[in-house]
């Protein structure tokens, strides 16, 4: 297995790679050396703008940018960059569907000892119920950099949803193809299906694994994209496994798990479980401990498949 | 060959063609009358933000701002961005007259089988540069524009119009404080000082103090006009383009509701639409100032 790497710092590799493209504009609220935005400047200095700690600007800015034919990036911790500014988002960059990658790094749990206040647990409910928004959360390196090419490609409104620990690399398996709105499978498997996104997916591959041992056998979806949400994979994962459960760094309400109900309440409704913080603010602390203390392990989610293996009719 | 008119406001002497003064009042006046048949064809609209605006979209769009009707999207024309996104009384009827699109158009203003929403749409409105309604973003998004066209050597100017209510949103200042930082002299920023907003005077809700000092510490280079006199209102604009190394900022001295007696400077007329012997004084009293001007 590659050696460990938090997706924010993947992120700034990526960014820089594909600011080849003249383009592309970057612009930072004065944590550019966190979100590593600050690799694209060194790079491309004269189009990085660090804007100073004035969210909201940033983003209006980021608009008007995009309207001369410029891709703007736009950076902070997920707390501000998609907390903060959700009404300028929603209305001057999705409403008028503007060309603009909405960055929010240190999303979640696992900023660890900033605590709550920097800890966003509700960025991927947010972004999602606004139309014509992309939301990406990829699970490691190698997905951001895939999934950072991908959205300086795609024209349109995108939100990008990083962490800031370092994390096992995974999709380094072959047969790996990243594409917005289309599920990985990490793993497959008849009794139950873990669909996760972000971080979670390295826990729902230790949680397979200790299934495994116990004999029960689960698909493992890696659900990068948010929206649009893979149907397709859902459908198919409860056709043919017949429970599923979902995780993620996020409030239970309104992220992944919520939109995976969504898809099978209305198509195919089995039994869907979800692992994620439950409505509930973070707190200081070490990352790991937070990650035990909140239920992001691999025991609450393996708990959970056999829950709904058992509500299976 | 008519003659000039000099204007003389505190030190600055404005100078205009007479003829061309008399055409621009019209022209304003005239978008005030489409601007009142818009809001009776749609039962709503705001009136009084917009009413106070007429001779500024008179001036800029008929006169000094540098745009193609036939290619709206024209990548070296100079940009506005109405951040009172709500005076759309006072932009539609200007972008049609102008030609953008066909004055008939505006018939369906708030309407649901129409385009022209009821606060600034530039997606589906040729002619709007940006999307605004949401008080105290637009500005940023000029910004970001003027920003832009430095970043890609381009020469054109942005104006964007804040309502003096709209002030009190932080984001304004964000802005400001940015533009003044990186000296953006290619941005315009026009205030409706109107000194009205929707819940009473801006004085009784949050007074805004001396607008003239704050704009001047944030880096700005400040003009202040009476904004229904076009010769001012032109004479600034060419002040504001020739400041170099920072960003200007007009402060139009203005009356909501401006050219409707009993809608001059009343909060209440911020967003009410008239009754049926309201719109006809209403209407009465613009034609007959037409009238005059044309006298």
């Amino acid at each position: 297995m590659a050696e460990k790497i938090a997706t924010r710092h993947a992120y700034g590799e990526a960014l820089s790679e594909v600011g080849k493209n003249p383009k592309i504009v970057a612009l930072d609220a004065d944590v550019s050396t966190c979100t590593m935005s600050c690799m694209f400047g060194e790079k491309y200095p004269d189009r990085f703008y660090n804007v100073g700690i004035a969210e909201a600007n940033m983003v209006g800015m980021a608009a008007g940018l995009s309207t001369l034919g410029l891709i703007p990036f736009v950076h902070s911790f997920a707390m501000f960059s998609a907390g903060r500014t959700y009404d300028q988002i929603r209305n001057i960059i999705a409403y008028p569907h503007l060309n603009v990658k909405v960055v929010g790094t240190h999303a979640g749990l696992t900023v660890g000892e900033d605590g709550a206040t920097h800890q966003c647990l509700e960025d991927i409910g947010l972004m999602r119920v606004i139309p014509n928004m992309v939301v990406i959360c990829p699970c490691d390196g190698n997905e951001t950099r895939e999934a950072v090419r991908a959205i300086a490609e795609y024209n349109g409104p995108c939100y990008l949803r990083l962490g800031r620990m370092a994390v096992d690399v995974v999709t380094d398996i072959p047969g790996y193809h990243f594409e917005i709105g289309k599920a990985q499978m990490m793993k497959d498997g008849m009794d139950a299906t873990i669909i996760a996104t972000g971080m979670m997916v390295q826990v729902a591959l230790k949680a397979a694994a200790d299934l495994a041992n116990e004999n029960i056998n689960v698909r493992v979806l890696d659900m990068h994209t948010i929206k649009p949400i893979d149907k397709d994979a859902i459908i198919k994962a409860a056709e043919e496994t017949g429970a599923i459960v979902t995780a993620e760094e996020h409030n239970v309400l309104c992220g992944l798990g919520s939109a995976v109900s969504e898809v099978l309440s209305e198509t195919l409704p089995v039994p869907v479980l979800k692992v994620g913080t439950q409505d509930t603010f973070g707190k200081s602390g070490n990352a790991e401990a937070l990650i035990q203390r909140f239920g992001l392990t691999k025991e609450s989610i393996a708990d959970k498949v056999k829950k709904a293996i058992a509500l299976k009719k | 060959m008519t003659a000039d008119i000099v204007v003389i406001n505190q030190e600055r002497v404005f100078v205009m063609n007479a003829e061309r003064i008399k055409e621009l009042q019209i022209i304003a006046q005239d978008l005030r009358i489409t601007g009142l048949k818009m809001v009776q064809y749609a039962h709503s609209g705001h009136i009084g933000g917009a009413f106070s605006l007429s001779e500024i979209m008179a001036v800029l769009y008929f006169e000094k701002m540098n745009i193609r009707t036939d290619d709206p999207k024209w990548e070296d024309r100079d940009r506005l961005v109405l951040s009172k996104g709500h005076a759309t009384v006072a932009l539609y009827p200007t972008l049609a007259t102008r030609g953008f699109f066909p004055v008939e158009d505006l018939r369906t203003f708030r309407n649901i089988d129409g385009n022209l929403s009821g606060h600034a749409e530039m997606k589906y409105v040729p002619g709007v540069d940006m999307s605004t309604g949401s008080l105290g973003q637009g500005l940023s998004t000029a910004v970001g524009m003027a920003l832009g066209a430095k970043q890609l050597g381009k020469n054109f100017t942005t104006y964007a119009i804040v309502g003096d209510g709209e002030l009190a949103e932080g984001q304004i200042w964000e802005a400001c404080m940015y533009a003044g930082a990186h000296g953006l002299d290619n941005l315009i920023v026009i205030v409706d000082y109107n000194k009205v907003q929707l819940d009473g005077t801006v004085k009784e809700i949050l007074d805004t103090g001396n607008l003239e000092d704050k704009f001047s510490s944030f880096g700005f280079h400040v003009i202040s006009i009476d904004g229904h006199n076009v010769e001012e209102i032109s004479g600034a604009i060419d002040e504001a383009k020739a400041t170099k190394g920072k960003p200007a900022v007009i402060i139009a001295n203005t009356i909501k509701g401006k050219g409707i007696s009993f809608m001059e400077g009343k909060s209440q007329w911020h967003g009410k639409t008239p009754n049926e012997e309201e719109f006809k004084a209403a209407f009465e009293e613009l034609y007959q100032r037409k009238k005059e001007l044309e006298g």
